[in-house]
Formats: C-alpha cells, sequence, structure tokens
C-alpha cells in the first residue's frame, strides 16, 4: 500500500544508491580519523615539547582551524587545491582530517596530562632517552585515557561528512539531495538517509559509551 | 589575480572592493548572528528540557527524553536541514509547512546541538557530588527545591565549558544554512570572491567566524566565573578579567577527562 506521502517506488530506487553514497561517506570517515589521529598526536607533542617559536604559531594555526567552519575550510580548500589535486574526495577528506586533528590534539593532551608525575620521573631515574619515554611510558597510558573521546570525534566526524555537499562530493547525503531534485521526490531519499545515518551511529556510540565505563 | 602573491597584490583594490561590499557583507554577518544567537537559545531550552527530563524520576519521561537526544544526534545536521527544507512542504495536511530559511536554519541548529547539550547537561547533574544531594535530605529541603537551589546552580558552572564549546560548533555549523537559501555570513563572502580573488575572500570569511566566535568564548567564560563565584568557587568577574580571554582549548583538564567523552568536549 502506497500512502500518498510515503512512495515505496521511489524508497527502493533510491536505497541502492544511497548505499553507494555510504561507502564513500564511511571511506571518508575512516581516512578522516586516521589522518585525525596520527597528526593529533604530532600536534599534541609538538605543543608539548617544541621550543616557543615553533609551538607558538602550531598553537595558533590549530585554535583558528578548530573555531572556524568546516564548510568555509572545505570552499576554500577546494578552490584554490582543485587545479593541483584531480580528486575533490581526497581534498575533502584532508579537511575534515585536518579540521578534527584540532580536536584531537586536545584529547591528546588531556590525556598525556593525565599520565602521573611519578611516571615522567621514573623514566627520568631509569634514565630513558626521552624518545623511549614517549613510546613506551606516555603514550601508551595516555592513548588507552583517550579512547573513548577519540571514538566519540570519529562518530561525530561521521556525521559531519555531509557538509561535502558544499564541494560536490557525491556521499550519502548529497546522493539523496541530488535524487530529490531530479525526481521532485525528496521524502523519501532525504528520510532514509537520515534513518541509515541513525542506523548506523547509534549502535556505535552504545559501544563507546561501554568502552567508556570500562576503562573510567 | 589569484593565489598568495595576488593576495598581497591585489589587496589594496580588494579592500576596495570590500568596503563597497560590505552593507551586504553586514547583512549576511547579521543572519549569521541570528541564526546563532536564536539556535543557541532553542539549544540551550532544548539541552535543560531534555537534560533533566533524563534524570527524571519517571520511567516514560527517562525513555522518552532518550529517544528524543538521541534520535536528533544520530541523524547528522545536514540531514535534518534537508528535512526541514524539502521534505516537511511536501508532506500532506496538516503538516507540509513551507518554513521560511531562518526558521529552518534556527530550528535545525537548536535541534541538533540541542541535543548534543542535552547530554553535557545531563552528564554535569550526574557529576555533582552525591554527598549534595545528601544534604538536600538532611536539610529536609523538597526535591524540586533542591533541584533549583542546590544541584542546578553547581551543575551550570561544570557544564558552562562544554556548552561554550558547542555554541562555537553550532556557529560553525550555521555556515552550511545556505544550501537552504539563507544568505548568511558564508553565502555573501561567496558572492564577493569573483571580484576578490578565492584568497582575500576567503581569508576575510574565516577570519569573521573566528572573531564571532570569540565573541561566544568571552561571553561564556563571563558566565562561568559568574557562575563559579556564585556556588563559592572563585573570584567575582571584576578581579578577573584576564580569564575572559583564555582560550576554550583550555578547558579539557585532568579531571574533566573522563566527562569529557559525554560531553565530548561538546560533540558526540
Amino acid at each position: 500500500m502506497n500512502p500518498s506521502w510515503w512512495d515505496w517506488d521511489h524508497a527502493f530506487a533510491v536505497f541502492p544508491l544511497l548505499l553507494e553514497g555510504f561507502k564513500i561517506t564511511l571511506l571518508a570517515t575512516v581516512l578522516g580519523t586516521l589522518i585525525a589521529v596520527v597528526l593529533g598526536l604530532v600536534v599534541a607533542i609538538i605543543r608539548r615539547i617544541a621550543p616557543g617559536i615553533i609551538r607558538t604559531p602550531v598553537t595558533w594555526v590549530v585554535e583558528f582551524i578548530r573555531m572556524t567552519p568546516l564548510v568555509v575550510q572545505l570552499v576554500f580548500a577546494n578552490l584554490v587545491l582543485s587545479p593541483y589535486i584531480d580528486s575533490t574526495l581526497a581534498i575533502g577528506i584532508w579537511v575534515l582530517g585536518i579540521h578534527y586533528t584540532t580536536y584531537m590534539a586536545e584529547v591528546y593532551r588531556a590525556g598525556i596530562d593525565s599520565v602521573a608525575k611519578g611516571q615522567w620521573e621514573a623514566a627520568t631515574a631509569l634514565s630513558l632517552p626521552q624518545s623511549r619515554t614517549w613510546r613506551a611510558v606516555v603514550i601508551p597510558q595516555a592513548i588507552r585515557n583517550t579512547l573513548p573521546a577519540l571514538g566519540n570525534y570519529a562518530i561525530s566526524m561521521f556525521k559531519e561528512t555531509p557538509f561535502f555537499v558544499v564541494i560536490y562530493i557525491p556521499e550519502m547525503v548529497r546522493v539523496a539531495q541530488t535524487y530529490g531534485g531530479d525526481t521532485f521526490r525528496y521524502t523519501e531519499s532525504i528520510t532514509l538517509a537520515g534513518l541509515i545515518f541513525l542506523a548506523a551511529s547509534y549502535p556505535t556510540s552504545l559501544l563507546i559509551r561501554r568502552l567508556e565505563k570500562k576503562l573510567a | 589575480m589569484d593565489g598568495v602573491i595576488g593576495f598581497f597584490e591585489q589587496l589594496g583594490p580588494n579592500l576596495q572592493i570590500l568596503g563597497e561590499r560590505m552593507p551586504l557583507i553586514v547583512e549576511g554577518i547579521w543572519v549569521t548572528a541570528q541564526a546563532t544567537a536564536l539556535g543557541g537559545l532553542l539549544a540551550l531550552a532544548i539541552s535543560i528540557v531534555f537534560g533533566v527530563a533524563q534524570v527524571a524520576k519517571y520511567s516514560v519521561v527517562r525513555i522518552i527524553a532518550r529517544i528524543f537526544v538521541e534520535f536528533f544526534r544520530g541523524t547528522s545536521l545536514v540531514v535534518q536541514l534537508f528535512w526541514l527544507a524539502f521534505v516537511l512542504p511536501q508532506l500532506p495536511y496538516p503538516f507540509g509547512w513551507q518554513l521560511a530559511p531562518l526558521a529552518i536554519g534556527v530550528l535545525a541548529l537548536g535541534l541538533n546541538y540541542g541535543a548534543y547539550g542535552a547530554e553535557v547537561v545531563r552528564g554535569s547533574i550526574g557529576s555533582v557530588p552525591k554527598g549534595q544531594y545528601e544534604a538536600i535530605s538532611a536539610l529536609s529541603l523538597s526535591p524540586v527545591r533542591g533541584m533549583f537551589r542546590i544541584i542546578i546552580p553547581q551543575a551550570w558552572a561544570l557544564m558552562i565549558p562544554s556548552l561554550s564549546n558547542l555554541w562555537i560548533q553550532l556557529l560553525k555549523g550555521s555556515a552550511i544554512v545556505s544550501t537552504v537559501l539563507l544568505y548568511d555570513l558564508y553565502f555573501r563572502i561567496e558572492q564577493v570572491r569573483d571580484q576578490t580573488g578565492t584568497w582575500f575572500a576567503f581569508l576575510f570569511a574565516l577570519l569573521a567566524y573566528y572573531l564571532i566566535a570569540w565573541v561566544i568564548v568571552i561571553l561564556m567564560n563571563a558566565l562561568e566565573v559568574r557562575a563559579k563565584h556564585k556556588i563559592g568557587r572563585g573570584p567575582a568577574l571584576s578581579k578577573s578579567w584576564g580569564t575572559l580571554f583564555r582560550s576554550p582549548g583550555s578547558v579539557i583538564t585532568e579531571g574533566s577527562l573522563f566527562r569529557a567523552p559525554i560531553s565530548g568536549g561538546g560533540k558526540a
């Protein structure tokens, strides 16, 4: 039965297209998270050990990126870089990753701060070199403390991939919008896109909440 | 006329173009400010109502609040925006509302970030030490009176840093509203871009957003100092002007790290 406001034919027609778009959404989330997790740690360490002449500008740039809109950054980067980089998706993923790097750096910083002072002292007492202190003592403990927050930011990144519509990357929401524009039926495509988001993000956030309880 | 070098070569003429276009840009800034302020107010109202409802006595209330929060957190902001703009008008009577673009923007921003805020409020109420709850019954205050006079003032001081971050997120999220034909700051800058080149227009836009974000930071820092002073945990605002300019990044401290995932530095 087809009520007037919901057309199953449209729903079945758009669903596979949405799943195609969802692949891009997932790809962007995974690669963006990877970038943010790695660069975030680098930034956090720079802000901890680098001399002021490097630390101050890094801090400024990080803060500026964190406090300005992802949408504007996406369009800006796309306009500037598109003559040199063919893939808009690659530009989008890097911008997303770098934007979240600035959040992750804060998370790591809090994680590093939460490593007990005695751990640093023990590393000095054992005369471990600085690189070894970080690698074998500080970072493993810091990362354990930050896992839930990192997970939450990954989910949040997942839900911000639709901002890619501003540079026309065909991720799921863009696909839904295009389908709506072509057929003048937005109801099924946009509603389904929202439900797919919900179906994917809710279980993940439950998982992270359990992880949180376990680690706390 | 583009690129980094072009940016400096064209700086003079570009500033002049910017000056000529200023009325439109100011209009855009006004729209962004409206969306951010009204969206923020709606979000705050939703946060408090659904945050408190999540710790309510009746499980029906708790479950409804939980579903609301999970729903609006789980479906992305952009989806909610598009749904209000494109799907809602296509629904049959008694729906089928064609809302004004500003209303769409404010609703979507308020609902989405309000759902995140509700988690912050819930977490903060939960972080008020247990002894305070015991004190309420020891002083035989009624539960409602205890909530408003004892718990919420303390939770309020705890939640302000996260709410501040959320409000900045909302400001940044508002840049998407031009996709539903609300002519905000970003939209106006996009219009100027043809004449001034990408670098000039976008650096100006980013700087403008950055400054608006700092207005929020300073406002919320002031609120936090005041809230802490009122519960006897810090100096009065008149004695600590310096703290107003503290960067929002420095709010995640050791003690709040484990709370941070719930409030998520504001997100998720």
